[in-house]
């Protein structure tokens, strides 16, 4: 009876907002990791880093704007294409060279850049101090839904998710680019071989994918502390919703994220000490239950 | 595959670095062969994971998790109980076999890239035990100042025992390695299919593989209690994970020492670079990246295919 009642309707709308929210980041920074993963056939470790400086980037424009609602409006902005334009030099001058070789290498250079990459951003935002950024004025505070009440940023959170994934849709399915990428994803030489630049369709699918991570980190920032180990926190958790969800597969991506955020919130309500232990576990049973991912994986 | 006489020769220099490791404590300062110590129980956690991937073929992607479990049950036994050390000394291989076999279980089901994340997950359970179950594990602080026997508290006396152990365990590996189940391995990760088609059992074969890799993974667990009298949650996580799985690809994953030259390379520029300097990882990334473009076959599969009668010998993944 105690349970039932610690355990209200309430509590359970309200993680299950929180859950959905968190769902929502996921989805943002794993569909940029499917998608690389998709078209270029890289499992890319450093994917982790690119969303930590997308928050790291969106935490220094915010204060560089004075942290008002503009900057963060400013910082949610810019930071994705900070993110991009990083991933980009990196495309150009190291992973263009080295998409033929086999997989445990792409896995050990992509480690080896993630191992830069933190440490560069540990030397230009140094280690120490507490870095949060406040959400815009418009966000703040909470609202009542079915009775739980809800931070305002989270209800953002799930309104930018799906439009986040209906862009994605757009693109791979209604511009040439996208459909080239698609085609690209299935058979890449035919694509080269009727006459297109596969090259830089793959740099495009590549700084694409790295924006996402770049625009999850931004989106994130208000919610935690930004810190070092950001990248630590969320790549494994990216990878194992890609590949529960189906590699390559955006939707996939979506789904994984879902049962991945969701587990996580209601674990926490059911057994706050393990609730690291549910989204495990869900991982475990859906890959011995559906090895390939939930949905049709491009591999 | 194996040169005639080759074999003498190599255990020639087996023979001369062991005779050499063991004289060294009195001559060099005490931090070195602290360092030394800990290059072995890297090397032999390294090497006992590259069992699996350099033989085995297989994608184990969590190997840390059963090197923290050998390390855990070591811990907690001779913490929280009085049993005689002898055998909290085999129930830590045992443990990380035992954890070896159910986790290996599920993962010979699955290939490749869904191995490694089966077995991700799997072992991210048994850290999240051990990081959040405080009353047991100590948590996130993990335990620390381990009553490890007296005999081995002196620091040149882990070094001998640490030795030893690796030595009798590399020569253990050897064997296993050299023998028709280690052929049958080695046939398996070439071609899955054909050895399915004679009637080889893979995936008994690849569990056999897994149970016989985290026994050796839980040794090294073991020996890192004795070297460092503590236990923490990061000798489960997945980074260590990843780190050992690039030792073995920087020291060269089809060669039997490779692993040990990658694992010292890692130990010495955390130890040595570090003291310089706190971005090592970064000097670590741009090596790693410089290795990639150069030298793809590890540095061990470049000295081979360097200085063999054949050319390309290294690459034909040859155990000498």
């Amino acid at each position: 009876m105690e349970l039932s009642q610690s355990i209200s309707f309430a509590a359970l709308g309200g993680h299950f907002f929180v859950g959905l929210s968190r769902a929502m980041i996921l989805f943002v920074v794993t569909s940029g990791l499917s998608l690389v993963l998709g078209v270029l056939r890289v499992p890319n470790i450093a994917h982790g880093s690119l969303y930590m400086i997308g928050a790291f980037a969106a935490y220094t424009i915010s204060r560089l704007f004075g942290g008002g609602s503009i900057a963060f409006w400013l910082a949610l902005v810019i930071s994705p294409f900070v993110v991009a334009a990083v991933s980009l030099v990196a495309e150009r001058l190291l992973f263009q060279h080295l998409y033929q070789r086999e997989h445990l290498m792409l896995l050990l250079f992509t480690f080896a850049l993630m191992l830069i990459l933190g440490d560069l951003v540990k030397l230009v935002w140094g280690a120490g101090e507490y870095r949060s950024i406040v959400p815009p004025h418009l966000l703040k505070g909470s609202a009542s839904i079915f009775g739980s009440s809800i931070p305002r940023y989270n209800l953002f959170l799930i309104i930018v998710g799906p439009l986040v994934a209906v862009g994605l849709w757009l693109f791979t399915n209604r511009t040439k680019m996208g459909k080239i990428a698609r085609a690209a994803a299935v058979d890449r030489e035919m694509v080269g071989a009727v006459g297109i630049n596969v090259s830089w369709v793959f740099a495009f699918a590549f700084v694409l994918g790295c924006f996402l991570a770049g625009l999850g980190g931004a989106l994130v920032a208000p919610t935690i502390s930004v810190s070092l180990g950001m990248d630590h926190d969320i790549i494994i958790e990216a990878f194992l919703i890609v590949t529960i969800g189906g590699l390559g597969n955006m939707w996939g991506a979506m789904v994984g994220s879902l049962i991945f955020g969701l587990t996580q919130s209601f674990g926490v309500l059911f057994w706050p000490q393990f609730a690291i232990v549910f989204p495990y576990t869900a991982v475990v049973i859906v890959l011995l239950w559906r090895p390939m991912g939930m949905l049709k994986s491009v591999w | 595959m194996v040169k005639p006489g080759s074999s003498l020769r190599s255990f020639w220099i087996c023979a001369a670095i062991l005779v050499v490791l063991l004289f060294l404590p009195p001559v060099i300062p005490r931090f070195y062969t602290y360092i030394l110590a800990s290059i072995f129980v890297t090397s032999l956690l390294a090497m006992s994971l590259n069992m699996v991937v350099g033989y085995g073929g297989m994608f184990q992607f969590h190997h840390a998790a059963f090197y923290g479990v050998g390390a855990y049950t070591f811990g907690l036994l001779l913490t929280k109980t009085h049993l005689p050390m002898l055998v909290a000394f085999i129930a830590g291989p045992i443990a990380a076999a035992l954890a070896g076999l159910l986790i290996g279980w599920f993962c010979v089901r699955l290939i490749k890239l869904y191995f490694a994340m089966l077995q991700i997950s799997l072992g991210s359970l048994l850290w999240a035990i051990a990081f959040r179950w405080y009353s047991l594990t100590g948590g996130d602080d993990g335990m620390h100042g381990i009553p490890t026997p007296s005999f081995l508290f002196s620091s040149t006396h882990a070094y001998y025992f640490i030795l030893i152990v690796f030595s009798a365990c590399l020569f253990l590996m050897y064997l296993i390695l050299k023998s028709p189940f280690g052929m049958t391995l080695q046939a398996i990760r070439d071609n899955p299919d054909r050895c399915e088609a004679v009637g080889v059992n893979v995936r008994r074969h690849q569990l056999i593989g897994i149970i016989i890799a985290t026994f050796f993974a839980g040794v090294a667990g073991v020996l890192f209690v004795v070297l460092e009298h503590s236990v923490f949650p990061d000798l489960l996580f997945w980074i260590l994970s990843l780190e050992i799985f690039i030792m073995c690809l920087l020291g060269g994953w089809f060669t039997f020492i490779g692993p040990v030259i990658g694992a010292a390379i890692m130990v010495s520029l955390r130890t040595f670079v570090g003291i310089y300097t706190q971005y090592w990882t970064l000097i670590l990334g741009v090596l790693l990246i410089f290795l990639i473009f150069f030298l793809p076959e590890g540095i061990m599969g470049f000295i081979s295919a360097k200085f063999s009668s054949k050319p390309g010998e290294g690459i034909e993944r040859a155990v000498e």
